[in-house]
């Protein structure tokens, strides 16, 4: 998706129109070619780069500030899932029982635990767990649901009506019902989880990706490509797809923050991963106990989840905006 | 004596990411009592934001930089919404471009005429209710009471228009602006809309600043005519003398490129070469395009009688010749198009495409009859792929067929761009950064790629300002001259169809209700509505 939208400070808004690639490209997320560059010389460009250079620098002053901070907390917890050990120097597993319910403080930021586990190391090495999970599940959502959306809204008809409704009774039963009968069907475990997880959101792209495709398939360039010779799927691949996929997208990162949430919560419920895996919500389910004496136990890694979703749904808030 | 409204150094600015854009530079002229004046000018040259400075109504980012806005004597330029209230409606009434999007779709019209009168201090409803109906009755809409009650969906364009200019001139204004009022209307709705607003304007000795980018329309309403460009005003003076003897060059070309204003010579077919062997002269097939008996319903529904869009129309386009199908919307002229280049198959009825019958073609046989028909659709914003480069959507057609390589292709689309009078760096550019008129040359580039016999043109130069529909124009003659293609050019507009047509078929609710050579249905109509149609093409008293 597109980096970060390069951040023109106020004082610098006037010397942007000097440097004319600076607001305009990371905008509608389109990567300027060279010949696009030079247009924007030529006296129309500059009409054009006038326009689309106002929306951008207003864009930037009224949601920069929050944008980047959401792109900073998901290349943070990214971060904690590659390369876990840069950030902490403590095991995640085993535990100083000499140092047991601590407090937050300088040697143990989130505290420790009821056997001594450095929680902020725990919280650092369940980000692999809990961001592959998500991506597991919104994987899963995104390939099949797409796929059954796509299908259903440019073959039309009876696929239409059948894929749909089994879309709506897809819909119908309550997500987290449908995740636990899936998990009990496949077995426990952080991937059965996610892909538990991942199912209850086909439905959701399904639907976006169908009436993305129904209205560009009535676009008058669809036909005028059905009209110039081209097969059904060269305007699928070529046509169709690319210019419905944008909402999907943004939906993808909408789902990967309620993934992680769905599976915090299925691993709250024990469905998930298995002790002593430092999933976040067996983190917080293993906090419970402490709750009226240990509150870090299950504020901390809490606030975590809720930091990476709330980042996650900013993002997909930006995607859908500057399509 | 004092001027109605007097500009006076306008100058108007845009705020923008390089800081303030100035979009009208010290633009001056009025308008006086009673008294027609035009504001001409393409899309872009300022006249629309004039026209709102003058109520205050600038968009946002908008800012009035210099200038006077003089309402009889008074400058109005400084003035605060709050204050300007009490101009709007009251003495200064606004008839918006676009009916559809100007009336509130969620209540009935009544009550928003109503609502004009409500705000300027009436309070009694029953003397509301009377003022409403006797106003909807004088802009000539049948039965008031019925209109009042309903909602804009269920009235027709020219119907809301109506409604809008009874709107504006509820509260009697000395000064109306109207900006582009018929511009997305058939021919002879509009004429009647502007009908209406002289007839009004007739009775009230209201004033009227008509903001419009059809030098015939401004021709033949206004007393005096301001032609803009880029901003700034480049000529005014009255009417007669502007159109007689304009002295700006862009003036001249407004002119030159009215379509309902120059005077050319009609086309005709080119005569047959004399030379040739004369028997096989007569074996070959003169015409590209036979349709006979085309007819197609559209179910409304159980227990209802089927629309008929097309009744058994029939027209032949003869080789290397420009066919005009010209009707008003809902005359059937687009299905009929569609049903040509088959993208609707008819119920019943032959076409013909160079002598064979191509009617009941499907799968591979439908699509290798795609190389010999192509269509140019009306809106090129909407019909090129916002994603591809330009090079790729007019490569497309050979990518289809596979014909050539991708580097053979990539010469081909060069060519064609070359052809439609393309600069060559438009090729790596995408369609959201070309104007109109060069998204429409590209459109046509790709309907050229495959070196088709016939190229369908539905409304192809309708959405264009006059000067590039001029210039796209002049593109089809000097294409068909070169490749010796034939065109069967849909259209409403009568003036274009004069200029780029061989003979013409005129279209009424699916019937084709004459036609014949150009020259012959514009010199001598035999129909009707014809001659409906020809009195309706705004400019041509102007000339005649």
């Amino acid at each position: 998706m597109s980096a970060p939208v390069e951040i023109t400070p106020r004082a610098d808004a006037a010397a942007s129109a000097a440097s004319p690639a600076i607001a305009l490209p990371g905008v509608d997320g389109s990567v300027p070619t060279p010949a696009a560059a030079a247009a924007l010389a030529s006296p129309l460009g500059r009409g054009i780069r006038g326009i689309r250079g106002l929306r951008g620098v207003r864009a930037l002053r009224a949601q920069h500030l929050s944008l980047l901070v959401a792109w900073l907390v998901i290349a943070i917890v990214v971060a904690w899932a590659v390369v876990p050990w840069l950030f902490t120097g403590q095991d995640p597993i085993a535990g100083v029982p000499a140092e047991k319910l601590q407090g937050p403080s300088l040697a143990h930021l989130f505290g420790t635990d009821a056997i001594g586990r450095d929680l902020f190391t725990r919280v650092v090495y369940g980000a692999v767990h809990s961001l592959s999970g998500a991506f597991v599940a919104v994987t899963v959502g995104l390939v099949a649901g797409t796929l059954l959306g796509v299908l259903a809204g440019s073959l039309g008809g009876a696929v239409d009506a059948v894929v749909m409704r089994l879309v709506d009774v897809l819909l119908a039963i309550p997500g987290l019902l449908l995740a636990l009968s899936i998990i009990i069907l496949l077995g426990f475990g952080t991937v059965n989880a996610a892909i538990a997880v991942g199912v209850g959101s086909i439905a959701a792209f399904a639907r976006v990706a169908r009436s993305e495709v129904v209205r560009v398939r009535q676009a008058d360039y669809v036909e005028a490509a059905f009209g110039s010779g081209a097969r059904l799927h060269a305007v699928l691949a070529r046509h169709v797809l690319p210019n419905s996929l944008t909402a999907v997208i943004g939906l993808a990162a909408l789902q990967f923050g309620a993934a992680i949430l769905a599976i915090s919560t299925l691993g709250f419920l024990g469905y998930g991963a298995p002790p002593p895996t430092p999933e976040w919500g067996l983190l917080i389910a293993e906090g419970r106990n402490y709750v009226a004496t240990s509150w870090w136990l299950t504020v901390l890694p809490g606030l975590v989840v809720v930091v990476v979703v709330l980042s996650a749904n900013r993002i997909s808030h930006s995607l859908g905006r500057t399509r | 004596m004092t001027a109605l409204l007097e500009l006076d150094g306008l100058d108007v600015a845009y705020a923008t990411a390089s800081g303030a854009r100035r979009v009208v530079h010290s633009v001056s002229f009025d308008v006086q009592t009673g008294e027609v004046v035009a504001l001409v000018g393409e899309s872009g040259s300022g006249k629309t934001t004039t026209s709102s400075a003058v109520l205050g109504l600038l968009p946002a980012g908008g800012r009035l930089d210099a200038g006077a806005v003089r309402l009889s004597g008074t400058d109005i330029a400084g003035w605060s919404d709050r204050r300007l209230q009490g101009v709007r409606g009251a003495r200064i009434g606004y008839i918006p471009q676009d009916p559809v999007s100007s009336l509130n779709p969620v209540r009935p019209v009544g009550v928003q005429l109503a609502d004009t009168f409500r705000i300027h201090g009436r309070r009694d409803p029953r003397d509301i209710r009377n003022c409403v109906l006797e106003l909807l009755e004088r802009v000539g809409l049948d039965d008031p009471a019925l209109r009042a009650r309903q909602y804009p969906h269920e009235l027709s364009g020219g119907m809301r228009q109506r409604v809008l200019i009874a709107n504006a001139v509820a509260l009697e204004p000395e000064l109306v602006i109207a900006d582009e009022p018929t511009s997305a209307l058939d021919v002879t709705v509009q004429r009647r809309i502007l009908d209406l607003i002289d007839e009004l304007r007739r009775e009230h000795g209201t004033a009227v600043l008509l903001v419009t980018h059809d030098l015939g329309v401004a021709a033949e309403r206004a007393e005096r005519v301001v032609v803009m460009q880029h901003g700034r005003i480049v000529e005014q003076g009255t009417t007669a003398a502007l159109l007689d003897a304009p002295t700006e060059a862009y003036t001249r070309h407004l002119v030159a490129d009215a379509p309902g204003l120059a005077e050319q010579p009609f086309r005709h077919p080119r005569p047959p070469i004399y030379l040739r062997d004369a028997g096989v002269a007569a074996a070959e097939n003169p015409f590209a395009l036979v349709a006979s008996g085309l007819s197609k319903s559209y179910s409304l529904g159980r227990g209802r009688e089927p629309f008929r869009a097309v009744d058994d129309v029939s027209f032949r386009v003869l080789r290397g010749t420009t066919h005009a199908i010209v009707g008003e919307s809902g005359s059937g002229k687009t299905t009929t198009a569609r049903i040509v280049s088959r993208f609707v198959t008819p119920d019943s009825g032959r076409v013909e495409l160079g002598g064979t019958d191509v009617t009941q073609l499907s799968g591979a046989a439908k699509r290798e009859f795609r190389r010999r028909v192509q269509l140019v659709y009306q809106n090129p914003f909407a019909s090129l792929d916002p994603r591809q480069t330009v090079a790729e959507i007019i490569a497309e057609p050979l990518r289809n067929f596979a014909v050539g390589d991708r580097r053979e292709r990539a010469v081909a689309a060069q060519r064609l761009i070359d052809r439609v009078a393309l600069p060559a760096d438009v090729a790596a550019r995408r369609p959201t950064e070309l104007s109109g008129g060069q998204r429409q040359r590209v459109a046509i580039a790709r309907a050229l790629a495959l070196e088709p016999e016939l190229v369908v043109l539905d409304e192809a130069v309708s959405a264009l300002d006059v000067t590039v529909q001029a210039r796209i124009l002049e593109l089809l003659e000097r294409l068909q001259g070169e490749l010796g293609l034939s065109y069967l050019f849909i259209s409403h507009d009568l003036a274009v169809v004069r200029r780029i047509s061989h003979s013409v078929s005129v279209m009424r609710r699916g019937r084709i209700v004459e036609s014949g050579p150009t020259e012959q249905v514009f010199r001598a109509p035999q129909h009707d509505y014809t001659r409906e149609l020809l009195d309706a093409v705004p400019g041509r008293k102007a000339i005649a």
